[in-house]
């Protein structure tokens, strides 16, 4: 079991079995081949990757199931692989919301399915390709891959102005890792190596920390959104299709906030701790800021999107009010701040995920994300209906819920770091409510809006299991997060270690 | 052994909310109410056990872990019960009070489609109210404290095709969460200066930290623990309705009765004073808090009483009666008698429930007709519902004798003995507080049960009186409406009940200072009639009856003499216009300009459009170098060595 290179699997699995998938394209009867193919592949892959929770020793920070192969011997990049307790959670989540994906587009997706399926299996395979990699130019290769697929599931299935919302995709997070890939070469002619942990072992000028922060801070930024370099994603949610829209919610926006945590972070500490109180309030508005703006969002997309901001303004906070506790020798405060940052971003991914799905329910029967459109869903149809309420109520941050978790550990760091951060970070706490329980009130409650809503079917079988199965993570993780906290502690708590050493 | 009945208490209303609410259409009606009152009843019983176990037979009780939430570092949270003499008495309050509520939910949504969903709620707001009461922690106090919010939300919300339902019910959540903002707050206060979320080591360190300061956001130090006490409190603020965060109460009335008498009269509004009360070593130890709790509470008993006045609804009355009610138990925990608040919170939650159920019960018979202009007379038609309405008014405006007399009087008494800044104030406020409350409980009294029938005819021919699941719980309400005051007065007050789960400071000890003149339960009814407030009382209800029996021209005739007090009583002092019209547009105001100004014109039009044009503007303008002219690039070519040879020169000299 050990000897199997089960990183490379899982990373190979679906990527193979998207070419495959793309094989059986425009046969007469490909569209049900095509579904059973691309679910019994993410299955498959989702399966493989239990070992990796199962077989994984929460009782070090060291790099498990490594693999480890000469690729490019000239420059010395390698094939390196490996996960730790932060790196191995965002794998599942990203094998497991494949296969929900999958599911979600199963009878929507009439034009092109085998291709539209194959996007989002070798998208999957790219992804735990960039979770795990360690070594800085094979994390790039994939994180650059990624946004191939991406591209195409945006400009292909997307809405009515998905080029404009493709085209300004693409040059923002492209533009973004250019910048990264002159850090990285920069870290090699000093270095030596592109591996990722000797990059952290570096020691780096202040100058120079600081130069490659910011070439990393625009790649980074761009991907979690960061304000203000976040406009990208309101309008590519919008145009997105629904499968769509829950990847990127989900798992494409953690790439953000793991380069941070696995790049900025431990390679140019200091840079990172000089510049912390600007990234703090850069956090600050994205919650507060964006928070009213999506307050007033007349659709129910950018209203999710505009959310999705706001709640990964908790993640870098949670990164980098980490700086003051360290300098006051708190060690558990930043790991309080971390692990809270690393938890919103696993739960951040069930959530808006569900919240996305939730959108995509109604709009595969009225073809419409416009909250005027709606008004007394609830009564056509109660179990969709309580499902949105548990994940409306989950993205308000309710105890119980897995949105709790990560804001409840990153608001009790910040105020260790400072009473005024606390004091506008738990600002979410009415602003989250009010946004998202308002849409609600408009979408779900009330009298019926107009015969469109009188004639909506309830969620059937399919979208019930997809939704049930997000539901009980959100609750899982809400009443009990210790198995989550318990894989991400020792990882986490050798970070806190490692930047409270300085490289000067 | 202990631990197992204490893990069924929480445990037994979950699994009865999970199975009516997942099971619903399996089990149906009858199922559903069967295992839901089930399950209550087996809390119920247990809470009983729990109670005799700690109060009468002394054992004592536990404090500990019943599984680990989370470890981060050094810090380990857990989901834990906290089982003490306070602890146990809000367990048996609440769960009996739930028991009732769920009897009578029977007759009362009979004819309601939502049936299932509506005791799957109940069962869970029972749940949600035990993890707060039960927990020994704050993460866990966090949880039930807003898990019963958003069950309210859901209650209120019940019937979701109704407009003002939905209204109430989002306003409702976000009162709440204005208040919870703060409360959060004062957690993370807690747990930046003590490292642990758990009371007890958090009681332990209290009194090291009674000097320590925070360096204020603008300068200046603030002691630690009046900062985290005041956050605290104004989670109180929001979740037991004391001004100015009481706007959500009266609105909450659009829920279905059950649920006002369960919820928004006797437990989840008194979250806030339970919470207040089980943080006392905390709030001890800063004066500034005390003062704010009493004045805050002080202002709620009085001014929320007044509005009761001009309410037509027979609900909206009971609401606003309960808003002063609960200042007159916040002015207690003020004034350091937290002891004396929660016992009027245990009366209360009889004698509240009980007017809640009996407006209730004359709501079904006039066929959901809840305005109190056409009722009257109705003594005659439901004898049952009118004898019990008479016993909980009574109980209300503190008559000697019965449950509020004894828990009243007692506050009353507690704030006249505090030294505390405010503490005078706070005095005036509650004896006016004496006279409004008879005076509108007593309204309210005669406007539904004696006067004219003002009904219709079609009304009064199917008045009768209401089914038994109805009446029951009313008569089982009432008895103890007369009977706990004298049975606890002593004990609660001046005896052992609470132990060692509150703490008085002796500088505060107002109820030890009282104790030198109590002579029993018999003395102080009698001494009452020599006291002001049963004058006060007294004067209220000569003057309901002389306004309301008697001359019932009269009321309308002053309301329009004074009629600028009249109108902002009637508006209920513009709270509702302040936060809707003004807070509520601000923010979406705000979220405009942020959303069209900021990021459309600033960030996308000027950024990245901008630049995006930029680009295009320049490749257009380097676009005409381009001309395909040979001459022009040979021309081009020439500048460009007399450029570079020129430049050669000048760095070469």
């Amino acid at each position: 079991m050990i000897d199997l290179p089960l990183l490379s699997i899982v990373i190979w699995t679906p990527i193979a079995g998207g070419l495959w998938v793309l094989l059986l394209a425009g046969g007469e009867r490909s569209g049900a081949t095509v579904r059973a193919v691309a679910l019994a592949v993410s299955l498959l892959t989702f399966a493989l990757s239990i070992p990796l929770w199962a077989g994984f020793d929460p009782g070090t920070h060291e790099m498990q199931f490594v693999e480890r192969a000469a690729w490019i011997p000239a420059f010395h990049i390698h094939y390196h692989l490996g996960v730790d307790g932060i790196s191995m959670p965002l794998i599942l989540l990203t094998t497991l919301m494949t296969v929900l994906v999958v599911l979600a587009g199963w009878e929507v997706i009439r034009y092109r399915p085998a291709q539209y399926m194959a996007a989002f299996l070798i998208q999957e395979g790219l992804m735990v390709g960039a979770f795990s990699a360690l070594d800085s130019i094979l994390f790039y290769v994939f994180w650059e891959a990624l946004l191939i697929p991406m591209f195409l599931i945006i400009g292909i299935w997307g809405g009515p102005r998905r080029i404009y919302a493709t085209v300004k995709f693409f040059l923002y997070t492209f533009l973004g890792s250019v910048l990264m890939l002159v850090a990285l070469l920069y870290l090699y002619s000093e270095a030596g190596s592109f591996a990722v942990l000797d990059l952290h072992a570096l020691p780096l000028g202040l100058t120079a920390q600081k130069l490659v922060f910011l070439a990393f801070l625009v790649a980074f930024a761009v991907k979690v959104p960061m304000w203000p370099v976040h406009t990208w994603l309101p309008d590519a949610h919008v145009e997105a299709p629904t499968g769509g829209s829950v990847i990127l919610a989900a798992i494409m926006l953690k790439l953000g906030g793991y380069g941070f945590v696995r790049f900025s972070l431990p390679i140019t500490p200091d840079a990172s701790s000089e510049l912390a109180m600007f990234m703090i309030v850069l956090s600050l508005v994205a919650i507060v800021y964006v928070g009213f703006v999506a307050l007033v969002q007349p659709d129910m997309k950018k209203l999710i999107a505009y959310s999705s901001v706001s709640h990964m303004g908790f993640v870098t906070l949670g990164f980098f009010i980490v700086f003051a506790l360290v300098q006051s020798g708190d060690a558990t405060g930043a790991a309080l701040g971390i692990e809270g940052a690393l938890v919103q971003m696993i739960s951040h991914g069930f959530i808006s995920g569900a919240l996305f799905l939730c959108v995509g329910v109604m709009y595969d029967r009225l073809h419409s994300r416009m909250i005027g459109d709606y008004g007394g869903v609830a009564h056509r149809m109660p179990a969709f209906a309580a499902f949105m309420m548990l994940f409306a109520l989950a993205n308000s941050g309710l105890p119980g819920t897995s949105g709790f978790v990560g804001e409840f550990m990153v608001i009790l760091a910040s105020f260790k770091a400072g009473a005024w951060i606390a004091v506008l970070a738990a600002t979410t706490l009415v602003l989250g409510a009010a946004y998202t329980l308002w849409m609600y009130k408009r979408v779900v409650y009330g009298p019926v809006a107009n015969e469109g809503v009188g004639a909506l079917e309830d969620v059937g079988r399919r979208e019930f299991v997809v939704l049930a199965v997000l539901a009980l993570m959100v609750l899982l993780f809400g009443v009990w997060p210790a198995p989550l906290l318990e894989v991400m502690g020792p990882s986490v708590e050798h970070l806190v270690e490692h930047l409270s050493r300085s490289k000067l | 052994m202990m631990f197992q009945v204490y893990l069924w208490i929480v445990l037994a209303p979950l699994i009865g909310a999970l199975i009516a609410g997942l099971l619903g259409r399996v089990i149906g009606r009858a199922g559903a109410h069967r295992v839901t009152i089930a399950a209550v009843a087996v809390s119920t019983v247990l809470s009983a056990v729990a109670y005799y176990d700690v109060v009468v037979a002394g054992n004592p009780g536990f404090d500990g872990t019943v599984y680990t939430w989370g470890v981060v570092g050094a810090l380990e949270i857990p989901i834990g019960f906290l089982i003490d003499e306070l602890s146990v008495t809000m367990m048996a309050v609440v769960t009996f009070v739930s028991l009732m509520v769920h009897i009578y939910t029977i007759g009362y949504m009979r004819d309601d489609p939502g049936y299932q969903r509506f005791f799957s709620y109940i069962s869970l707001f029972t749940f949600a109210m035990l993890m707060l009461v039960m927990s020994n922690n704050f993460m866990q106090l966090f949880f039930g404290w807003e898990a019963v919010g958003v069950v309210s939300y859901l209650l209120i919300g019940f019937w979701f095709d109704r407009e003002s339902a939905i209204r109430a019910n989002l306003k409702a959540f976000l009162v709440n969460r204005v208040g919870d903002f703060g409360f959060l707050l004062g957690i993370a206060c807690l747990f930046t200066y003590f490292g642990s979320l758990h009371y007890a080591e958090v009681f332990a360190a209290a009194p090291g930290l009674r000097d320590a300061t925070m360096t204020a956001p603008w300068g200046g130090e603030w002691p630690v623990l009046a900062v985290a006490c005041i956050c605290l409190f104004v989670g109180a603020m929001g979740k037991s309705a004391q001004f100015p965060l009481h706007v959500w109460l009266p609105d909450s009335m659009e829920g279905p009765t059950p649920i006002s008498a369960l919820i928004h009269a006797a437990t989840m509004v008194t979250a806030g004073i339970f919470m207040v009360a089980r943080m006392s070593p905390l709030f001890e130890l800063s004066e500034a808090a005390l003062s704010l709790v009493l004045v805050v509470g002080a202002l709620t008993a009085f001014f929320m009483g007044l509005l009761g006045l001009v309410q037509h609804d027979i609900k909206r009355v009971v609401a606003y009666s309960t808003l002063s009610q609960l200042g007159y138990m916040t002015v207690g925990l003020g004034a350091s008698a937290y002891a004396a608040s929660i016992f009027h919170l245990g009366t209360h939650a009889f004698f509240k429930a009980l007017l809640f159920l009996a407006a209730g019960s004359v709501i079904i018979a006039m066929h959901h007709e809840q305005d109190m202009r056409r009722m009257g007379g109705l003594r005659k038609y439901m004898p049952i519902t009118w004898i019990t309405s008479l016993i909980g008014t009574l109980a209300l405006i503190g008559t000697p004798g019965f449950a509020g007399f004894f828990s009243k009087e007692s506050l009353i008494e507690a704030v006249r003995h505090s030294t505390l800044p405010g503490a005078g104030f706070a005095w005036v406020c509650v004896l006016a507080g004496v006279f409004v409350t008879a005076l509108y409980s007593f309204r309210m009294y005669f406007l539904v049960f004696h006067g004219k029938e003002r009904m219709d005819a079609h009304a009064r021919e199917h008045l009768h009186e209401t089914p038994a699941v109805v009446t029951v719980p009313l008569i089982l309400l009432a008895v103890p409406s007369v009977v706990v005051g004298w049975m606890f007065v002593e004990p609660m007050l001046y005896g052992a009940h609470y132990g060692g789960s509150i703490h008085v400071a002796p500088a505060h000890d107002v109820l030890g200072r009282m104790q030198a003149s109590w002579h029993g339960a018999g003395a102080m009814v009698l001494h009452a009639f020599v006291t002001a407030p049963f004058w006060l009382a007294a004067l209220g209800v000569a003057t309901a009856w002389y306004l309301w029996c008697r001359r019932p021209d009269l009321p309308g005739r002053i309301a329009d003499r004074f009629r600028t007090l009249h109108t902002v009583l009637a508006r209920k002092y513009y709270f509702d216009e302040l936060y809707e019209s003004v807070l509520a547009a601000f923010g979406r105001a705000v979220g405009g300009g942020l959303w069209q100004v900021g990021d459309v014109r600033l960030i996308d039009g000027l950024a990245v459009n901008g630049s995006a044009r930029g680009v295009g503007w320049l490749s257009g303008v380097v676009r005409r170098l381009q001309t395909g002219l040979l001459y022009h690039y040979a021309f081009a070519m020439i500048i460009g060595l007399l450029l570079l040879v020129s430049l050669f020169v000048v760095v070469r000299l």
